[in-house]
């Protein structure tokens, strides 16, 4: 080879690197479709939100909120210091502080939820004795730390911190039409409004309101995380004083606020009984044998080593929208048994889908799996809510209560579905017939009625509500969710139907709530 | 002339050795050997691998799953060379691949992966009294060839991504014994999954996902005769980037998949037959990260013919490395 040859050879082979690594400059970053949601503008103030009925307080005035200083006060006028302070020098990550949370406090803090949701969603490793060590709340940094946050544990969660937002920020309205105190930007004209304008009282702030109540509930709810939570409401606050959106000090008794509203739930949510869902093995044991005494085919778990059934007690929790004798009235009549012709029927449906996946099915199936390390099927129905919220520019007490309602009913709908779930006790399709292959992991849970089917009908039923002129929209992807449990071989037919049915009456409740609070459905 | 074309079969099966071991990890198809056919020829032919097993590593946490059971991933493969020049190459191939689990509930995932297509240019030789060296520029390109999902691992089929290789290789023998090193580096482009939002160590609100750039390198030593290759092999596969898989987590498309592996290869040729190849070989998982500990056989037939009449496998002279 001659010297020429190899020079050419060498720049040949130069060209192709450089032609491929211009090829791996076409990857491209992923956007998140939540970091590209619109600064909050509300189209109404809901100055009247303070007449709305609340969930659990009952009286604005119980709370502390001390008048605000004068604004010709040395305090006021060193609060508006501080933002012109942030003003004259703001940085870019601070700059992205604000475009962040201006999208808005309650969105914002939900998002947050829904990532600890997922983060903490992994069921236990077990034992080297094949037993599963439960999480425990008094000791949340063992393994496995707490919480596991599955379907039930999640949707509470999510109803939990929607509802103290939603009465802080009743209370917050409370105040803030009693002291009518204007914005900085409008006391002081040389601060700068880096959020859309507002004639919203500012005292105190709505956004510390929801900062103080999500982050007192979700110290309860994720104790692993507050060192994290607490990072995310710092940030907050910065956002509201540097934007000139509030003062310091309104940031701080609205927060102080948000802490007492939360402080009224986070006391429900200690004695409601969800801390004794997981049951006991003798519990699980007597499950099996009381479903076998009826002549009953149990549940028996598909996972190895057998897992316990997930929170068998969850049926027993306190409900939010009606009261637990409702529960038991809510629960529908029993499935097909196990040796029945309908059951064999059903049965033998799943086997034909299962045999017969296709890429469709396997989409669909893989789009509402809400499965492990996801924000689970509530959580998904909060991300649905979320992405069509965004449009509807509404104040942050309407976020708040929409929320709750929707989150209220997911909460209501797991429990009744869990209440039966252990009624009944009945089998997986894979366990019945272990030729049945899913198309996604089989929840560690009895067969009837479908979770998903009533999480996504409750939540259906909400969201048509409160978006009437969404039409068919949420009850179609209900429909799909409930149909993708059928087609991935995880449910039968009467699962879904019955589950859809008992999800949708469960929404109901949220939608008269909704119809009775005085908030209407706003724009 | 005869060892040339032993060591050219082998090269198909290093190619789809490269596949099987890439079903879990990575849909690479890489040359990293030291071979070349003539031009005007064409070696072809089906390749079978079958790879499986039952412990993996969550993260560097190596552990077994009651719920999967062994998992087992066939492929059958058909593999065609072109010789444009004698020293460019072409390759194409095309999988069939199967994967199961033996426990659990999960369904069996099957379908036609990927089509590579790879170049190999053998840049530089030099011939000496001690021995040849010869250089090697290869460029391989990847691309799904059905809507395959690839967001249900262990069980999926491939990463379902456009990918793209560049590599070097070395290749030095003396009489019947050689080694040949190689380096790649593989770009993958991003995939769009079944879902709107995944968890990494965060959650993403897309249905995109970013998938880890990989390296590779590999190396290779042993017998290379007219009729008979028998060779040791390591490689070492690294994804530049990714997240591990938590405890008692689901695996997913962007971990970081990492595996260091060994085996060996054994090629033989008829003598009565000339053209003919069998091979076969092994390849194990000594370490790994976020991957299976596959154990990997593979076994295949080729065929190479001239497509000038004149110049049959017995008389083109320039077969010799």
């Amino acid at each position: 080879m001659t010297m020429k040859k190899l020079i050419q050879n060498i720049t040949a082979v130069l060209s192709i690197t450089v032609i491929a690594s211009s090829l791996s400059s076409c990857k491209k970053d992923i956007v998140s479709r939540v970091d590209q949601y619109p600064t909050l503008a509300p189209a109404s103030l809901d100055l009247t939100a303070d007449t709305w009925k609340p969930v659990l307080i009952t009286d604005p005035t119980v709370f502390t909120v001390a008048a605000p200083v004068a604004t010709t006060s040395p305090a006021y006028v060193a609060d508006l210091n501080e933002i012109k302070g942030y003003q004259r020098s703001l940085t870019d990550d601070q700059r992205a502080i604000i475009k962040y949370w201006s999208a808005g406090a309650v969105l914002r803090w939900n998002e947050i939820m829904r990532d600890l949701v997922a983060k903490h969603n992994i069921p236990p490793y077990q034992n080297p004795d094949g037993t599963y060590p439960p999480p425990s709340s008094t000791n949340p940094f063992a393994y496995p730390q707490f919480p596991f946050s599955n379907p039930p544990y999640a949707a509470r969660a999510y109803a939990y911190v929607s509802a103290a937002e939603y009465d802080a920020l009743i209370a917050a309205y409370h105040f803030k039409n009693q002291y009518n105190r204007a914005a900085p930007y409008k006391i002081d004209t040389t601060i700068k409004a880096l959020i859309p304008k507002s004639d919203l009282p500012s005292y105190p702030s709505e956004d510390a309101v929801v900062s103080g109540a999500a982050v007192e509930m979700m110290k309860l709810l994720f104790p692993t995380e507050i060192a994290y939570i607490e990072q995310k409401a710092e940030e907050q606050k910065l956002y509201r004083i540097m934007s000139g959106a509030n003062t310091r000090s309104e940031w701080n008794a609205g927060e102080s606020l948000g802490i007492q509203v939360a402080d009224v739930f986070t006391a429900r949510a200690r004695g409601d009984k969800a801390g004794k869902a997981i049951g006991t093995s003798a519990y699980w044991a007597q499950l099996q044998t009381q479903t076998a005494a009826k002549g009953e085919t149990p549940w028996i778990s598909l996972e190895s080593p057998k897992r316990p059934p997930m929170l068998p007690l969850f049926g027993k929790v306190s409900p939010f929208l009606f009261d637990t004798l409702t529960v038991v009235a809510l629960r529908p009549g029993p499935p097909h048994l196990t040796g029945s012709a309908e059951f064999a029927v059903d049965q033998k449906e799943v086997l034909y889908y299962s045999q017969h996946a296709t890429r469709e099915n396997e989409a669909l199936v893989a789009f509402w799996a809400d499965g492990v390390a996801t924000y689970t099927p509530a959580g998904h129905w909060n991300a649905i809510a979320a992405d069509e919220f965004v449009k509807q520019h509404y104040s942050e007490v309407r976020w708040a209560r929409n929320f709750a309602l929707l989150n209220m009913a997911e909460m209501d709908a797991a429990i009744v579905c869990w209440d039966t779930k252990y009624a009944y006790f009945n089998p997986r399709p894979s366990q019945v017939n272990s030729v049945v292959k899913t198309l996604t992991g089989v929840p560690n849970f009895p067969s009837y009625t479908s979770g998903h089917s009533n999480f996504s009908s409750a939540a259906a039923t909400v969201l048509t509500y409160l978006l009437p002129d969404r039409g068919t929209k949420f009850t179609d992807m209900a429909q799909q969710a409930s149909l993708s449990r059928l087609v991935g071989g995880i449910h039968t037919r009467q699962d879904i139907e019955v589950g859809q049915a008992t999800g949708k009456s469960v929404g109901q409740y949220a939608v008269q709530r909704g119809q009775a609070d005085g908030a209407g459905i706003g724009n | 002339m005869m060892k040339q074309l032993l060591a050219h079969s082998y090269k198909c099966i290093a190619i789809v050795a490269i596949l099987c071991v890439s079903i879990q990890h990575a849909s690479a198809q890489m040359e990293n050997d030291g071979i070349m056919i003539p031009k005007n020829y064409i070696c072809a032919g089906p390749m079978f691998g079958t790879s499986s097993w039952t412990s993996y590593w969550e993260g560097t946490y190596k552990r077994t799953n009651g719920n999967i059971g062994k998992v087992t991933t066939n492929m059958y493969s058909f593999m065609a060379t072109y010789g444009i020049t004698n020293d460019l190459i072409v390759t194409a191939g095309v999988p069939y691949i199967t994967s199961t689990a033996s426990a659990g509930t999960l369904h069996e995932q099957k379908g036609i992966q990927d089509l590579s297509l790879n170049l190999k240019w053998r840049a530089y030789r030099l011939k000496t009294n001690m021995g040849t060296l010869s250089l090697f520029a290869s460029l391989t390109g990847s691309i799904p060839l059905t809507d395959y999902e690839a967001d249900f691992l262990p069980l999926a089929l491939g990463s379902h991504s456009k990918n793209f290789t560049a590599r070097g290789v070395v290749d030095y023998n003396y009489g019947k014994v050689f080694f040949t090193g190689s380096g790649a580096y593989m770009t993958r482009s991003n995939i769009t999954i079944d879902r709107n939002s995944y968890y990494t160590t965060e959650l993403i609100y897309s249905n995109q996902v970013k998938l880890p750039n990989m390296s590779d390198y590999n190396f290779r030593a042993g017998y290379r005769s007219k009729y008979l290759i028998v060779e040791g092999i390591a490689d070492i596969m690294t994804s530049l980037g990714g997240f591990d898989i938590r405890k008692n987590d689901m695996p997913f498309p962007s971990n970081r998949m990492n595996m260091t592996s060994v085996g060996g290869n054994i090629r033989y040729r008829l003598k009565s037959f000339y053209g003919l190849e069998f091979s076969a070989g092994d390849e194990y998982v000594v370490k790994g990260r976020n991957v299976g500990q596959s154990n990997m056989i593979h076994g295949g037939l080729t065929y190479i013919f001239g497509l000038t009449k004149q110049k049959t496998v017995q008389d083109k002279d320039s077969f010799k490395n």
